[in-house]
């Protein structure tokens, strides 16, 4: 497949290029736009970090990067579950093991975001440009709540049942119970296993683009002013 | 463990006994994050460690 230099239209050939035989790549268009835009933020060499400054040697910038293997571990034995379905995780031994992993790695997820939540809130971790990252942070506990809601909806057991009775007037009292129906199976079960995981791991991945872009906020106080920021006024402010 | 959790009430405060001893261990987690020190020292630099 040969690219396209714009949006539906092939890049002219040069001048003296010879009709049906391959032609350099001219840069322009929206591929080479988009890829100046994402390079400028953040370039490969930089996505992952060899060098950290000195105050990220704490124990609070661990409970970011333990969440997300808490979440690799909730998605990994998610696919198990899918994969083999509700009779084997409540019947099997093997299937009661992996049910325990996806539920106990969910409670690791969800412990260990607060614990990140608190670190960010308390270091204001929104300073210096950084108002997107803390805004995306929230938007990813929100779904997270909605994922981890969904998933008690779909163990198929009266647990699930009485969970799903009982919701349903409170989320028709929100006003949007006719179109999210807790009493649903369908709907609940396509929400948990494919919508909403995709969902929060890419909102996820962009957390972490957004926080190698930018860097570890500097804790308050530090005396340190990077050149960039002379004048009182950050040269990231308004990207 | 198919028993309802014991229910803890003062004035407006309900909780049960498990989402409180949650919270508790969770804060003393976060305030040991603050005070014991990392591996490596601190203000060290050049580690490889990720945020």
């Amino acid at each position: 497949m040969t690219e396209t230099g714009g949006a539906g239209t092939p890049p002219s050939p040069p001048a003296d290029g010879v009709a049906g035989t391959p032609v350099a790549e001219a840069e322009g268009g929206w591929t080479a736009a988009v890829r100046g835009r994402l390079t400028s933020r953040l370039s490969v060499d930089e996505l992952l970090p060899a060098r950290q400054p000195a105050y990220v040697g704490s124990w609070v910038y661990v409970f970011g990067v333990v969440t997300i293997a808490a979440l690799v571990w909730v998605v990994a034995s998610g696919c198990v579950l899918a994969l083999m379905g509700s009779a084997w995780w409540h019947t099997s031994s093997l299937g009661h093991f992996f049910n325990s992993i996806h539920f106990w790695s969910v409670q690791m997820f969800f412990i260990f975001m607060v614990l990140h939540l608190w670190g960010q809130y308390w270091g204001a971790g929104w300073r210096d440009g950084r108002a997107k990252t803390w805004m995306v942070g929230v938007v990813i506990f929100l779904f997270s709540i909605v994922t981890a809601f969904t998933g008690y909806l779909v163990q198929q057991n009266f647990d699930s049942q009485w969970i799903a009775v009982n919701a349903k007037d409170a989320v028709n009292s929100t006003g949007l119970g006719g179109f999210f129906n807790v009493l649903n199976f369908g709907q609940m079960y396509g929400l948990h296993v494919m919508l909403l995981p995709i969902g929060v791991t890419l909102l996820v991945v962009l957390h972490i683009l957004q926080v190698r872009s930018r860097g570890v906020v500097r804790p308050i106080g530090d005396p340190y002013v990077p050149e960039a920021t002379a004048g009182g006024v950050t040269a990231e402010a308004g990207r | 463990m198919n028993s309802p959790a014991p229910y803890l009430h003062w004035g407006f405060i309900l909780i049960s006994l498990p989402n409180l001893v949650l919270i508790a261990v969770m804060v003393a987690l976060f305030i040991a994050a603050l005070i014991v020190p990392f591996p490596h020292g601190a203000g060290h630099r050049g580690r490889d460690d990720d945020d």
